[in-house]
Order: C-alpha cells, then structure tokens, then sequence
C-alpha cells in the first residue's frame, strides 16, 4: 500500500542536492499521498467513532452459524416448469405456405402437454467472469440451450462471451419461451430461426459511454443451426452485427431499437416441403444466407411505476435473402433434380401487451409474411410458388398469482397455411421455482 | 468518414477531471451523495420515490448511465434484485461490479431486522438478508453517511478532504435533526398502527410506534378483499389509530381499509421526493413526523 510512498522517498534520499525539476514533481506527489492517506485514516477513525456511538441494534450482531455453508458457493439454480392444454385443428405438418421449415420445430401438440422443463444455473465464475447455462428437457430429448462465460472485469464497456448462447440479434431472440408474452412464437422467429438463433461461438459488446443508451455487437460462430447448416469446417460459419439505441422520455416513456444482420452459409440444408401435386419432397439448399433485421420496443408505465399498470409496445421487421442451390427428391422431381435457388423474402409482427391492473395483463399481437420473390430455377416445373401472404392474429390474456407463476389463456385466428383458417385456443402456465433471475428490457 | 469519427469522438463525455459520477439505485441515496459530494460529484437517481425499488424495468437509459458510473449505491438486501443484476451485466463497467471500490450496498454497514428464520416463497417475495427498507430510521442514515464519506474518499483522493467535512458537517446537523425528532415524536410512541408493506419497519421501531396488522397477505403480494376484510375484522380486536403507506403503492386498500375501520389514512412519502417538502433528507423526516403528528391526536 505504502510502497509507492517508501520509493519516492527512497529516490529523494538517493538523489539529494540537485534542484531537478523531477525530484520536485516527485516530492509534490509524496506530499499529495500523505495528505490523500491521512484522509482516509481520518475517515477510518471517524467511521469507528460514530460506530461506537451509533445506538446498538436490536438485532443480534452475531449471526446464527450457516448451516448449509457448504453450499454458500453454490451456483444460482431455477426450475422452469411450463405446460399447456391445446384445441386445435388435426392439419398434420404445420408448414408456413411458402417460407422453407426452419429446423426441426417442434409441432405444436394437440390437447394436453408439458412443455420444455427447463434448468437453469449461474454464478460468478470468479472476479473476471459469469457463467450461465440453461438445459431444456422433454422427454427423451435434452438439449443445451445455453452454457456461456462472459467477461465482468474489461471496463470501457466492453465484454466478451463465449460459449454456446443466444444471439444478441433482434429483440426476442435472448429471451426463452417462459419469457414470451404469448403462448407460442410468432412467426417472424419461426421462418427465420425456429424459435430463436443459438450459435456456438463468440460475441463482442460494447456500450457507449453516452447519455443516450448506444450498443454495439458481433459475433462470430459456428453457424450449424438454421438458416445455416453445420459445414464441419475450421473458420467461423456465421457473422451476427448488431446495434441498439435507446433511452427514456420523461419518467414514463422508454423505448428501445436495433439493426441487426446475420450473414451464414449452408450445405446441403435439409427441408421437407410439398411439391406441386401436394406430396411432400425433400429438399437440399446449399449456398448463401443473409438476414436484416429491425427491431422497436416502446413501453409505457405510469411516473415509470410498472407495479399497477404498464403498456409495452413490440414490433420487429425482417428480410432475408438465400441465393445457392436446391435440390430436390422423390414427388416430381424424382431420383434428384438440381436447381438454382434464389429468394428474396421479408416479414413483420408488432404486439401491444397492457397490464390493466396488478397480476393481469392482456395483450394482441399481429403475424404477418411476405414470401416475396421465390425462383426455384429448373424446379419452378416440380415445386410451387405461392404469393398468399400468411398471417395471423393472437389474443392474450394472462394472470400471475405472484413474480413467479403466471397462467395464461389465448386465442389466435391463424391464417399461416394455405387453405387454414384456424381458431386456435391455448390454456398455460409458467412456473419458476428457486432463484429466477432478472429479466432484460 | 474521418470527419464522421471526429464529430463522434467530441460527442463523447470529456471526463478527466469532470465530477465523479454517482449511480444511486434509491432517491435517498442520491440525496445522501448529494450531502456528501457537493459540486464534485454529479449525482443520477435511477428511481423516484413513485417508483417501486422491487420492480424496476433494467431500461437502457439506466444501462447506459451505469456504464459511465464511477459509484454505484444501492440498498442491497435483495431490494433490486429484479433488475439491478441485469444493469450491471450489460453496462461492461469493471469499476462498479459487486466486490469494487465502487460498488456499495448500503444495507451492509446496518443491521437488518425482520430477517425470516425460513427462506420459502410460499412466504411471499420474502427477503432472505432481512427488511431492506433501511433508511426509514435515521439513526441507521448515521453510520451509512460515514461509511460513504470514507469510501468517496477512496475513490477520490484528490478530493477527500473535502468529503471528510462535508461527512462531518452532515452528522452534526442530522444528530440534531434526530434529537429534534425524537422530543417531537414522543407522543407517537406506543400508538398502534397498520402498515399497507412492511417499508416502515426501522421508521416504526425508532418512534416506538406499534405495528398490529399488515395489509398485505405476503410481503409483496397485492392484498384482495377477503384479505382486507379479515384485517379489519382483526382491526376491531386489536385497533390502530392509522393505516400508514407509502406514495409509490397504490391508495386503493389503505383507504379501503381506512373508511372501514374509521381511522386516518396516511400516505407517507417514504423517500425524497415523495412529497412536495420532503425535498431532502431532513425535510422527509419533517415531512413524515408532521404527517404522523396529525393522523394521531
């Protein structure tokens, strides 16, 4: 503590006579410590003083003897427990009508299931980093959603994760399912990612030192999930730029936006669709995969006490662009039929979520799709192009006994399919047991 | 686009000698920076007395002024773990992570009272540490304010002295202000009262004041009807002479309670801020004893 003292001190001893202009800076700074450590002794000595005076607390000082500190370094564990009732109409495959399926999404269930459990851990891995992971488990399926490290001593605003996680792209990306304001996806994430875009990989953020919240990210990484494919190569598979702006106005306004941009490749991406007789087909699409999006979120709580009532207002835009090959197999095109692809196309949901008083919340939110320009090349012969735009409208309402569990009901007019026009109804809840952590923007 | 990098780069704050910047979680602990800062520190309340500390959105605008944070003060005791944790996740700034210089939870230089013997949530959003809603004792704002003098200093050196008389000027006078309140508030004491949450706690143990029924059934869960009906019942054995709130929870079971049962309802402003005189510190303690001073004859 003292040794910087002890070496100037040092050094005047050693070079004594000379009136250097160095060793004046050098003693000024000894003369500037010692005062700056007699402060802080001075402020050590006070704090015991009004210590001893302060009037003795009622509550014992000593505390009990921790029972369980073994445990006290335990990471933070939480349960997610979700399930749901569904009335929905027996259609089989649900394909969105001219969009490509996105990985193997999980259809939706008819009448009772129990959704993705999941188990989440975190903790502080020590002073320079966190770690987090999150299992999803369903049945004989368990998957690692999450399981990261990120840097909390670089400063400057700046942090590094690394692992596998959540792209910071979009708005709803980051969060789980236990976190959406509806019973399902919209169809925005479901076209584009499934559920949402997980990459094993790296992410670079850095916060501006703004008035304004400015945020900027990239993110390099392995790139096998869709609209990618795993290529099994060294390099990274996908790039992920992002940028956020933000910030309050007055107490009751706050708003957030972003750009984003995914730019992956794929090969041999396996797709199964329905040819122009209506069997299905297995399709392969190798080449280039660029996604834009935008994203703007508003919300609204009374002198910014959200505890009675709070609005939220969220809409997000994407376009996507795929330029390559498809092939396709059995149906029409038989054995394998090679064919240029290329595609241009773009999509939007906005949602509106009012809580109109404590535990209840109600909330619409609007799908729409456009599937664009699709030119299949050699295989516009064996595979259809459709110009219905799918969209769908979503009614929720919900209650939450406590933080902590929430059931919700809700009712969605869904127009995704050609040929569909169905009322869906959902009844679910969301539980969350143990140490449930906060929650972002 | 060199042009464009310049006109940023002058965007950007020119901070090496600027004041220190202060992140305060509450308003009272802005209010006690201010005290003890003066003119070298600028000081960023992220809530206000309307505001509920449990649940605050971690909105960017807070994300962004945690980034350029030199001191973060905060209660601690799991007041703002619903969104404190995100800010301090996000806004990558080193100097203010839990365990730094610059990083205080205030609630660890007192010591807590309501502490649960068992941690379960069939309990309600129960606090494990103990009841964070400290600074309603002023006794407790005593040993706070010194602990925060000495760790501006540390921070600061350069201007430690100055923080030094200011941490002194400040317990003076507030030693004063609590003798003052003290001889005022002694017809307060023993005087039975309901609370809507248990936010007075210190401020009820410190005047003596009786606390026989809560109105809500868990700590932080709304209270319903039957709920209330019940406190009132309970009310007509054991009376209070008031129902005591704070601004920032709703006015409607308080004063539900308070036609039922014909007994005053009182909104105190809990923090500075809640109330149009309780500008300050000292004026929220003024504020607060006035208001309990009139509610009981």
């Amino acid at each position: 503590m003292f040794r910087p003292a002890i070496l100037a001190a040092a050094m005047a001893a050693a070079f004594p006579a000379h009136a250097n202009p160095e060793l004046a800076a050098l003693r000024a700074e000894l003369k500037e410590m010692r005062t700056a450590y007699e402060a802080r002794i001075q402020a050590l000595e006070s704090k015991i003083q009004q210590a001893e005076a302060a009037p003795p607390s009622q509550a014992a000082r000593a505390q009990p003897a921790d029972a369980a500190a073994g445990n006290r370094f335990n990471p933070d564990i939480s349960l997610i427990l979700q399930g749901r009732y569904s009335q929905l109409d027996n259609v089989g495959e649900r394909r969105i009508t001219g969009f490509m399926p996105a990985g193997d999404h999980d259809d939706v269930t008819r009448g009772f299931s129990v959704d993705h459990t999941e188990l989440v851990m975190s903790a502080n891995i020590d002073p320079y980093s966190r770690g987090y992971f999150n299992m999803a488990l369903k049945d004989e399926k368990v998957s690692v959603e999450e399981a990261w490290f990120q840097t909390s001593h670089l400063g400057h605003g700046v942090s590094i994760k690394g692992g596998r996680f959540l792209s910071g792209l979009g708005y709803q990306n980051e969060k789980h399912p236990h976190a959406w304001d509806f019973a399902d996806n919209n169809l925005m994430y479901r076209v584009l990612f499934g559920e949402g875009y997980g990459n094993d990989g790296l992410q670079l953020k850095w916060v501006a030192p703004t008035e304004l919240f400015l945020e900027f990210g990239a993110e390099a990484g392995r790139g096998a999930s869709f609209p990618g494919s795993d290529r099994k190569k060294n390099g990274a598979g996908s790039r992920v730029l992002f940028g956020h702006l933000g910030g309050d106005v007055g107490t009751s306004h706050s708003w957030r936006s972003g750009v984003s941009f995914l730019q992956t490749k794929a090969s041999d991406r396996k797709g199964e669709i329905l040819d122009l007789d209506d069997a299905e087909v297995e399709t392969k699409f190798t080449g280039d995969s660029e996604t834009w999006m935008a994203d703007l979120v508003w919300k609204w709580a009374p002198d910014g006490n959200a505890r009675e009532r709070n609005f939220s207002l969220a809409t997000e835009y994407f376009r996507r662009k795929e330029t390559g090959l498809l092939s396709c197999e059995n149906g029409r095109c038989g054995a394998a039929s090679k064919g240029d692809y290329r595609t241009t196309q773009s999509g939007y949901y906005a949602q509106a979520v009012y809580q109109f008083m404590p535990r209840w919340r109600t909330g619409y939110r609007y799908d729409h799709l456009n599937p664009g320009s699709v030119d299949f090349g050699a295989n516009n012969a064996n595979l259809p192009v459709s110009n219905a735009h799918p969209t769908r409208h979503s009614l929720m309402l919900d209650y939450s006994p406590s933080e902590f569990s929430r059931v919700r009901l809700q009712y969605a007019k869904d127009r995704s399919m050609t040929g569909l026009n169905e009322g869906q109804w959902f009844l679910q809840y969301v539980h969350s047991l143990g140490s449930h952590g906060a929650h972002k923007f | 686009m060199k042009r464009l990098i310049g006109l940023f780069l002058l965007w950007l704050p020119l901070s090496s000698h600027a004041a220190l910047n202060v992140f305060a979680c509450e308003p009272e602990w802005a209010s006690l920076a201010r005290e003890l800062g003066g003119d070298d520190v600028r000081v960023y309340a992220a809530t206000t007395a309307f505001q509920d500390p449990h649940r605050i959105e971690a909105r960017p605008s807070l994300i962004a002024q945690m980034r350029r944070a030199d001191l973060v003060i905060c209660t601690g005791a799991e007041l703002e773990i619903g969104w404190l944790p995100v800010l301090l996740r996000e806004a990558g700034n080193s100097r203010v992570q839990p365990g730094q210089p610059g990083y205080v939870e205030t609630a660890k230089w007192v010591a807590l009272i309501d502490k649960p013997a068992q941690v379960d949530r069939s309990a309600g959003d129960v606090h494990a540490e103990g009841n964070p809603h400290i600074h309603t004792d002023p006794r407790n704002l005593l040993r706070i304010s010194a602990a925060l003098a000495a760790r501006l200093a540390e921070i600061d050196p350069p201007n430690a002295q100055a923080y030094q008389k200011r941490g002194q000027s400040f317990d003076a006078r507030w030693r004063t202000a609590i003798t003052r309140w003290e001889s005022r508030a002694a017809p307060l004491r023993n005087q039975p009262v309901a609370v809507q949450h248990k936010s007075f706690s210190y401020l009820l143990r410190w005047l003596g004041l009786r606390e026989v029924a809560v109105l809500e059934p868990q700590p932080g869960v709304e209270p319903s009807v039957t709920h209330l009906a019940r406190v009132a019942a309970q009310l007509q054995a054991t009376p209070a002479r008031m129902v005591l709130r704070a601004t920032y929870q709703s006015a409607r079971p308080a004063d539900w309670l308070a036609r039922r049962a014909g007994i005053p309802a009182v909104a105190l402003p809990y923090t500075v801020g809640g109330s149009d005189r309780a500008s300050d510190l000292f004026g929220l303690f003024d504020d607060t004893l006035d208001l309990l001073l009139k509610a009981a004859p």
